[in-house]
């Protein structure tokens, strides 16, 4: 398959997963009350606030997109990782009972959902650093640090890398954790796999499975939670870095 | 690691998500957010001044009260001492009243003693005139005498 081929299930879970947590969103805001909330309005304003904090937190310049965006990321990339917590093969399963052969249910462990993300966040990044400082103050920025100007291929080569390493490492990070994450469920999974009747070893590798993958989804509970914090938090940076003059 | 067209689709799929979650999700409830802190805060100052004009009323309703004591205890002591005023006219009135009634008596016991003695002078006189007449053994003639008569009334 070459360039143009499209990974539907990637697109499909992404796709829906946003859909549902847009449309839970919107559903809260148009019947957004004043008044006492009910209990869905709670977890959603509670939401808000917690993104709107640690944008403030973060960010200090004024841009109105920066808390949506951050919102929306950390959100899409929870429930996208949350589905790490789906046990292993029960959609693929049914998707093979459907006629698919292969279906990924966790789209973070996709580069490509982790680079499209990261490369969303980039261009902001490109595009607000032109807008703040103009773009010969970002060339500026790129080329006169930390050097001066006869170090300048020097400087450009050291920031370069500087400003590449952001997307990349966003990704990679997300797609790093999570495919990691989903590659020690697979082989948890395999433990009980090898069942061949009751046996010793049959039994043990069952028990150990049950406990393992119990033990691993509570830890991933955290994972999930984190690496959708941390490509949160990190993309309200990078925007921050964005506006901000350095000196 | 296969990157392909998925790439693109995210990316657009990812900025129309950001997009639709700033117009239709963020703003929204951050403005309600907003009211309600704003409704917060109006009931809260709301509170306060309320506090304060009580504090205010009570302090009214004390100095009110005080003065109504005060007016009160005017009025008491005014009539007090019209009380007194009265009692006491009252008195000198009784007393001039009970001297005139006591000098009225004293008068009329003057006369009483006036009339009883011209009365006696006279039941004396008469038995003076009967007693001379029995020793003279002869009537006096009350007419003759008279006037000797009348100066021994008088003289006695």
């Amino acid at each position: 398959m070459g360039f143009w081929a499209l990974n539907l299930d990637t697109f499909i879970m992404s796709l829906l997963l946003g859909v549902i947590f847009m449309f839970v969103f919107r559903r809260v805001a148009t019947t957004m009350v004043a008044g006492t909330p009910n209990s869905l309005q709670n977890f959603c304003e509670w939401a808000i606030e917690f993104v709107d904090s640690s944008v403030r937190g973060s960010f200090t310049s004024k841009n109105n997109m920066v808390a949506p965006l951050a919102l929306t990321i950390f959100f899409w990339v929870f429930m996208m990782n949350l589905m790490d917590l789906i046990p292993i093969d029960w959609v693929p399963l049914l998707m093979s009972a459907l006629g698919v052969p292969f279906f990924k249910v966790v789209p973070s462990t996709d580069p490509n959902a982790t680079f499209g993300m990261a490369i969303g966040v980039f261009l902001l990044v490109l595009y607000y650093s032109v807008k703040m400082k103009g773009f010969g103050g970002f060339m500026g920025e790129l080329t006169l640090q930390p050097f001066g100007k006869w170090g300048m291929p020097v400087n450009f080569l050291l920031e370069g890398v500087n400003l590449i390493a952001k997307p990349i490492s966003l990704a990679l990070r997300l797609f790093g954790n999570m495919y990691a994450g989903e590659m020690i469920f697979i082989l948890i999974a395999l433990m009980g796999g090898a069942w061949a009747g009751f046996s010793l070893g049959g039994v043990t590798l069952f028990g150990s499975q049950i406990l393992l993958s119990l033990g691993w989804a509570i830890f991933h509970i955290l994972i999930v939670t984190l690496q959708a914090f941390i490509f949160m938090t990190l993309t309200v940076v990078y925007l921050d870095m964005a506006h901000q003059e350095h000196h | 690691m296969n990157i392909n067209a998925t790439l693109l689709a995210q990316l657009i799929m990812f900025a129309l998500f950001v997009w639709f979650c700033m117009k239709f999700v963020w703003t929204p409830i951050v403005a309600a957010l907003d009211e309600r802190k704003k409704q917060i805060a109006d009931g809260l100052a709301d509170a306060e001044r309320a506090k304060q004009d009580l504090e205010l009323a009570s302090r009214r309703s004390a100095e009110i009260l005080r003065e109504a004591k005060e007016k009160a205890g005017e009025i008491i002591g005014n009539s007090e001492k019209r009380a007194s005023e009265i009692v006491e006219e009252s008195k000198t009135q009784a007393k001039v009243e009970g001297e005139r009634i006591i000098a009225g008596a004293k008068a009329e016991i003057d006369q009483e003693v006036f009339r009883a003695k011209e009365q006696l002078r006279t039941q004396v006189s008469a038995i003076a005139l009967a007693g001379a007449g029995k020793i003279l053994g002869r009537e006096i003639d009350a007419k003759a005498h008279n006037d000797l008569l009348d100066k021994l009334v008088a003289e006695i």
